[in-house]
């Protein structure tokens, strides 16, 4: 009979020592971040909050109410709507710039010139500083140009998402199969044209989902900005929440979830529409 | 008078595509018996030990498994069956990226209460056990390996090892050496047999080649077409009773190779 | 008529475009926003003006030393914010998957979408109502709204995985617990640590933003600055926010190049 020998586990002090390691980054990161578990059961807050949760059932559905986040509601889709369309208008030559000697010396022959290589090295950081910064950032800032109201937020999705539309609108376009523009090419036309009516439709559909997907996003958007200013339901519920009225919150919680669920299934038809 | 391990009244089953897999099966076993079952492939085998392992139901006639109906019991109840139950799975259920010494822990997650369990995972509570069950089918070296770096007879031993540590009291095994060499499945089988005899456990396995089964076990049920063809001592098992069993394999027996040794 | 190669001629997509730009139209015109407006000259200067103000940035070594611990409450609490998400999410992911029937999976599922669709910010804002301003408003908000995104992954991860060695063990008289841990976490373990990293990485942003609600890190800091009229402190705070965000991605890319060799 062979001699029986009582292991150890080998793998315990690698466990061991990564469970130390785990808790020794934890401690200062709870205290870093304030975390107390008890703040939540002290007795100020727990009466303030529990009464604001009470009042959510029933909702806010008084007429005069109603209109008013109707009103709200309307604002926060027209932001998010303008927002995108002026997104749209700086994107697309932001877009090309970028992409343009980049397809082109995909399709045929490069120019090769260093402005255009310049060009685009620019347009690249252009869109990074433009997208790094998040919109409420944006919004925060262009209120205190502009004033309170949608305006900030429609500049803000403008300028957010304009560079986040040019991104992918770029690399949408550098991926996309270049067969019919070359082509296009062997038969004669132009590099231009062969652009344009080669590469460009094939990516279109693409391109169109992307930019419906992104106004989707800008309505939920749209809401958050309302809370430094900028309009739309996301104001309403900032001045409601800031009167403790639990009932208005509920309301527009409700309002907000629905028109979420709504600008899905637009987006969805649309789509559906452009296949 | 011995205890039963498990009855069969007037059992049937069928699969939910609507193929009928067994027919009207009657049989028992009592604790302590070693059986082996036979037959071609589609016989059967499978949805057997499934039905005894309480993984399937039953589709007409009821089944009695350690004295009590699987299905008429509340869910607790089935739970704790189900824990003296043990089954060798054909194809090893163990995720690969698992230690050997956590795959054969897992065997007793059945008798163990949470806090064992999670216990177990910073820290193995017992390593004398598994490692007894994996030296008994020298596997002893690999206890702390990582389970995809086994072959395949290897990790088909790990999944014995788990069974033995389990220590049923009904103890199945679904071609449980099909991935091994001669050598290794008779080191495997008589592992098997010897901790069902050691503990008095029922101990039921279903095997493709019909040489170790009649090697090995006292009793031989062969299964054809879902019914039951004959249940006999090893010793009366006649070759044209094989080959009638086995008709639809062209005529050729199988069996697990060249070398054997006369015991 | 000549019909280009790539292109078809669709009624119901010329439609459907013409019905975009009268929504668009109708979008500016209800806002009573002239885009051109916007280009005017006095619009323009009024932009110069202001920015002007952000420059130079303040970078004295005492502000600095402020934006760098705002810095590193923002990644405590997008970390513990994560962290806290994943561990209720593991909890969660069986009930979702329909480990326990199919009533609560269905309020699971309610219950995690509703916590998704709520935005980090509305969150941000209920929970400063709950605790009171500061970080940890910030860590329940980001925690609420991950749990969200994460039980809703977690879920559909051990849905889809293959059942066998969970339900082999079930068969050996496990508890759906104990099967979940030995049988599914180790295959499914890396995949769930994947998506929690990736949602960090996400959370980073958010955190920077949740102050500006009162719930802690970069954005607080920003917040009280600008209300204050301190845009050169603003433009340093919003340099840190660049700095990190585009920092964070650069690593992150750089780590998943790292695993992407070692895998082979």
């Amino acid at each position: 009979m062979r001699r029986m020998c009582h292991f150890r586990d080998p793998d315990a002090l690698r466990r061991f020592s990564v469970a130390v390691i785990g808790l020794a980054i934890l401690w200062p990161m709870m205290q870093l971040a304030q975390f107390d578990i008890f703040a939540l059961f002290e007795d100020r807050n727990l009466v303030v909050f529990s009464n604001f949760l009470i009042q959510f059932f029933p909702p806010n559905l008084q007429t005069s109410f109603l209109v008013l986040v109707l009103k709200a509601t309307i604002e926060t889709l027209a932001m998010a709507t303008a927002g995108i369309a002026l997104a749209m208008l700086m994107a697309i030559p932001l877009g090309l710039i970028i992409t343009y000697s980049l397809s082109i010396s995909r399709i045929g022959p490069a120019s090769g010139h260093r402005i255009a290589r310049l060009g685009r090295y620019l347009a690249r950081m252009l869109m990074l500083f433009l997208r790094g910064i998040p919109e409420i950032v944006w919004a925060l800032l262009l209120v205190r140009v502009f004033g309170l109201g949608p305006i900030a937020g429609v500049l803000a999705i403008a300028i957010t998402y304009g560079g986040m539309l040019a991104k992918v609108y770029s690399e949408i376009l550098e991926t996309e199969n270049t067969l019919p523009a070359r082509a296009l090419l062997i038969l004669g036309s132009g590099r231009i044209n062969a652009f344009l009516y080669g590469l460009l439709p094939g990516a279109s559909q693409e391109l169109a989902s992307y930019t419906i997907y992104r106004w989707e996003c800008a309505v939920r958007a749209s809401v958050v900005m309302g809370f430094v200013g900028a309009g739309g339901l996301g104001q309403l519920m900032d001045q409601s929440m800031k009167m403790l009225n639990g009932g208005e919150v509920s309301t527009i919680l409700i309002v907000f979830l629905l028109l979420v669920l709504l600008a899905d299934y637009i987006s969805l038809i649309i789509r559906r529409q452009l296949a | 008078m011995r205890k039963i391990a498990f009855s069969f009244q007037h059992v049937s089953f069928s699969h939910s595509n609507g193929k009928e897999a067994l027919k009207n099966i009657n049989i028992s076993a009592s604790a302590g018996e070693s059986i082996a079952i036979i037959g071609s492939s589609g016989s059967g085998k499978t949805s057997f030990l499934n039905l005894i392992a309480t993984s399937l139901r039953p589709s007409t006639g009821s089944i009695t498994v350690l004295n009590v109906d699987p299905w008429s019991i509340s869910k607790g109840r089935l739970q704790s069956l189900r824990s003296q139950i043990g089954l060798v799975h054909q194809a090893v259920p163990i995720p690969p990226r698992q230690r050997v010494i956590t795959a054969v822990l897992a065997g007793r997650l059945g008798q163990w209460p949470l806090w064992k369990s999670l216990l177990s995972l910073i820290y193995p509570v017992d390593i004398a056990g598994p490692q007894l069950c994996l030296q008994k089918l020298d596997l002893a070296d690999r206890l702390f390996d990582r389970c995809d770096r086994l072959s395949g007879g290897q990790l088909q031993r790990v999944g014995v090892a788990r069974v033995l540590y389990q220590a049923p009291h009904l103890l199945l095994a679904d071609e449980p050496v099909s991935a091994m060499d001669p050598v290794l499945s008779d080191l495997t089988i008589q592992c098997l047999l010897e901790d069902a005899r050691t503990r008095d456990a029922c101990f039921v396995a279903s095997l493709h080649a019909v040489d170790i089964a009649l090697k090995w076990f006292p009793r031989i049920i062969g299964l054809r077409d879902g019914e039951i063809f004959f249940d006999l001592p090893a010793t009366d098992v006649s070759e044209s009773l094989l080959e009638q069993l086995y008709a639809s394999e062209r005529g050729v027996l199988p069996k697990q190779g060249s070398a054997n040794t006369s015991s | 008529m000549n019909h280009y190669p790539a292109r078809k001629f669709c009624l119901k997509c010329l439609v459907t475009i013409v019905l975009i730009a009268l929504f668009i139209v109708a979008s500016f015109a209800y806002l009573s926003l002239n885009p051109l407006a916007l280009f005017t000259k006095q619009a323009m200067s009024d932009v110069a003006i202001y920015t002007s103000r952000f420059f130079p940035p303040d970078l004295s070594s005492a502000f600095l030393q402020k934006v760098w611990s705002g810095v590193l409450q923002t990644l405590a609490i997008s970390a513990l914010a994560t962290l806290l998400a994943a561990i209720v999410s593991l909890f969660l992911a069986l009930p979702a998957a329909g480990q326990f029937g199919n009533g609560a999976k269905a309020v699971t599922r309610f219950f995690l979408n509703f916590l998704r669709s709520v935005p980090e910010l509305v969150w941000a804002v209920l929970m400063v109502l709950a605790v009171g301003l500061g970080p940890f408003a910030g860590t329940l908000a980001l925690a609420l709204h991950t749990t969200g995104v994460l039980g809703r992954l977690f879920g559909e991860t051990l849905e889809n995985h293959p059942p066998s060695a969970t339900q082999a063990l079930k068969l050996a008289g496990a508890s759906n617990t104990q099967a979940f841990i030995y049988g599914a976490l180790p295959g499914i373990y890396s995949q769930l640590l994947s998506y929690s990293l990736y949602r960090w990485e996400m959370n980073i942003r958010m955190a920077t933003i949740l102050g500006f609600v009162g719930a802690g890190g970069l954005g607080q800091i920003l917040y009280y600055e600008l209300s204050l009229l301190h845009e050169q402190q603003a433009s340093t705070v919003i340099m840190a926010m660049l700095v990190l965000v585009i920092g964070v991605d650069m690593i992150s890319n750089k780590l998943r190049r790292v695993q992407m060799h070692s895998l082979g």
